[in-house]
């Protein structure tokens, strides 16, 4: 009992921190936002320690299997974690700036942290529900934070109709695993689903189907892309960076860790899908976004083709290709907040702006924010050698490995067409000439996320060894369900 | 006299499935259809769920259905909610108004 305690000592914190920063921000006499703010921060990152810690425990389950700590959780959550803290600091100058500074944002992405959380850990299909429930009731509301704004609450309302259907297309496919396999626990749905004659039966196969059509829409892959762009424009930006980072980071996790413990053996139904979805979002990604005039709808289909670029990683099925994909979600994550921290900047005298051709100019009157943006916007290309190519390089690397020369191959291609709308961006930022109304000046703590996310884009390249080793440890966890510990055999190494 | 077995609840299951479905997507009216839609989904799931427990004689399912009911009601709570702040900005509630942002 005190054991299934301490293993969701992260989840723990968070949730009873978020109900205790609940009651000081609605009995406190002043305004709270900023205590709540630094509450939440500090919350998240005591729980990433936390969870880093508990990798030394190796692999745990807790609560009769229903819940599992191993190296791959860890490191994730931890990851996690440290997004949604970044998303909180970065949120409050724009938040108070767009008098929408309120206690219950930070509240509200603890509470969506807590839910991220416990579904990477998640080791059964009713934790499995419950943590994107619990991650997702949050999201609905944070979209439509902007209460007063038609854009934001149709963002919400957009948000909640389809992640509501999402939801019920994985319950779907979760009540006829199982029916077919009559247990709700990985490690037995992976006995049941054994191919038979090479092929795994058909009944099987729709439970399969539906489960990852739920999971893919939780990642915004395509064909289950399409609340991305709409919902990224709709919400404040504040929201829509956090959108960025940490549940994709999460919905990618438990999709991994879904495919890779409940369904080993089902790799030929499986794979076929995935190719096809990281295909479509590849391709998605590249074309749909060449034609944007706003810079977050850009970046949501940037996303889509980001997740699209990983699931070629996650295509491969094999330890390379798992660790592949950690490492490449984890660069994506810190390119979108850098990203982020640059829109979040884009305020002029009369308030925000969105559209990509107000950037002209930027680089001569707003020069550090040009150059991090134009070093983020390198990396998001992929060019060497920035983070983004590194992350490019090693699931392309696994994908070759296994076999998917055809995946690759278009994957290499989308990805140059991919590089024309960001490298447009850096054009109109060093080329064309800047309008007359200046940008504000960046608020301190953008510039100097900003500042150290490009700092890292552009030096991962001097010392890429400590992550690299972290994503083959966490992989390496994931597969084998060893305990790996992915921390102190990171400060052993030689 | 053949009784009422297993494939009958599933078959049940499918049909609400695909009505709940089709509803969110051929509805062109009202957005309270919507949310009546992912009820009528999430009632077929535990239907299956409940079926299922019931042939296998395993009290799981039949677990998995409550905690389902009780994520349902948090969620149309939610819904609501959001549909009560989008009607106070935009007037209506009509599915073809729920276009602000396009490409």
């Amino acid at each position: 009992m005190f054991n299934d305690i301490g293993l969701i000592l992260p989840e723990l914190v968070l949730f009873l921190g978020a109900m205790g920063l609940l009651m000081l921000g609605a009995f406190s006499s002043k305004d709270a936002t900023r205590t709540v703010d630094f509450g939440a921060i500090i919350l998240l990152l005591v729980a990433a320690v936390l969870s880093l810690t508990q990798s030394q425990n190796g692999y745990a389950t807790a609560f009769n299997g229903a819940f599992v700590v191993d190296g791959f959780a860890a490191l994730m959550k931890a990851l996690t974690f440290v997004a949604t803290a970044i998303a909180i600091l970065m949120s409050r100058d724009f938040m108070a700036r767009e008098k929408l500074a309120r206690f219950e944002f930070s509240v509200l992405l603890v509470l969506a942290a807590t839910g991220m959380g416990m579904m990477i850990s998640a080791n059964d299909l009713i934790a499995l529900y419950m943590g994107i429930e619990l991650q997702s009731l949050a999201l609905y509301v944070v979209a439509a934070i902007n209460r007063d704004s038609l854009r934001s609450t149709e963002s919400g309302l957009k948000y909640f109709v389809l992640g509501a259907l999402s939801s019920g297309l994985l319950l779907y496919g979760a009540s006829l695993i199982y029916g077919f396999s009559g247990s709700i626990e990985f490690a037995e749905i992976a006995k049941a689903f054994q191919p038979v004659d090479g092929q795994l039966p058909i009944a099987m196969t729709i439970g399969l189907v539906f489960l990852i059509a739920g999971l893919a829409f939780k990642i915004s892959a395509v064909p289950f892309h399409m609340w991305t762009p709409d919902v990224y424009e709709g919400a404040p930006t504040a929201v829509t960076a956090f959108f960025a980072a940490a549940p994709k980071l999460a919905g990618m996790a438990i999709f991994l860790r879904v495919m890779l413990t409940a369904f080993p053996d089902a790799i030929i139904a499986w794979q076929q899908i995935i190719i096809f979805v990281s295909f479509a979002s590849m391709l998605l990604g590249a074309f749909a976004a060449i034609g944007q005039q706003n810079i977050k709808r850009l970046m949501a289909y940037s996303s889509i083709g980001h997740m699209g670029f990983a699931l070629v990683g996650f295509a491969a099925g094999t330890q390379d290709g798992v660790s592949g994909v950690i490492l490449y979600m984890t660069l994506y994550a810190i390119m979108t907040l850098g990203t982020f921290a640059c829109i979040l900047s884009m305020r002029r005298e009369g308030g925000m702006v969105e559209r990509i051709d107000n950037l002209a100019g930027l680089s001569q009157t707003r020069p550090f924010m040009a150059a991090c943006l134009a070093i983020m916007m390198f990396s998001l290309a992929g060019i060497p050698p920035m983070a983004g190519f590194f992350g490019k390089l090693f699931v392309f690397r696994a994908a070759i490995d296994a076999g998917l020369y055809g995946l690759s191959i278009l994957g290499v291609l989308s990805s140059v067409v991919g590089a024309y709308y960001y490298l447009r961006i850096v054009k109109i930022m060093y080329i064309d000439a800047p309008s007359e109304d200046d940008y504000q000046p960046m608020p301190r703590e953008l510039s100097i996320m900003a500042g150290v996310m490009a700092g890292f884009a552009l030096l991962f390249f001097v010392y890429p060894a400590p992550l690299i080793e972290l994503s083959n440890g966490a992989a390496a966890a994931l597969l084998n369900g060893a305990g790996t510990d992915v921390v102190t055999g990171l400060l052993s190494r030689p | 006299m053949t009784g009422i077995g297993l494939t009958h609840y599933l078959t049940l299951a499918a049909i609400l499935f695909t009505i709940g479905v089709f509803g969110i997507f051929l509805n062109r009216k009202n957005v309270i259809i919507i949310l009546m839609s992912i009820e009528l989904m999430l009632l077929a799931v535990n239907i299956n769920l409940v079926a299922f427990s019931a042939f296998l004689g395993d009290l799981v399912g039949q677990v998995f259905a409550l905690l389902v009911l009780t994520v349902a009601a948090g969620e149309a709570a939610i819904g609501l909610a959001i549909l009560v702040v989008y009607f106070r900005n935009r007037g209506g509630i009509a599915v073809e108004d729920v276009s602000q942002m396009k490409g």
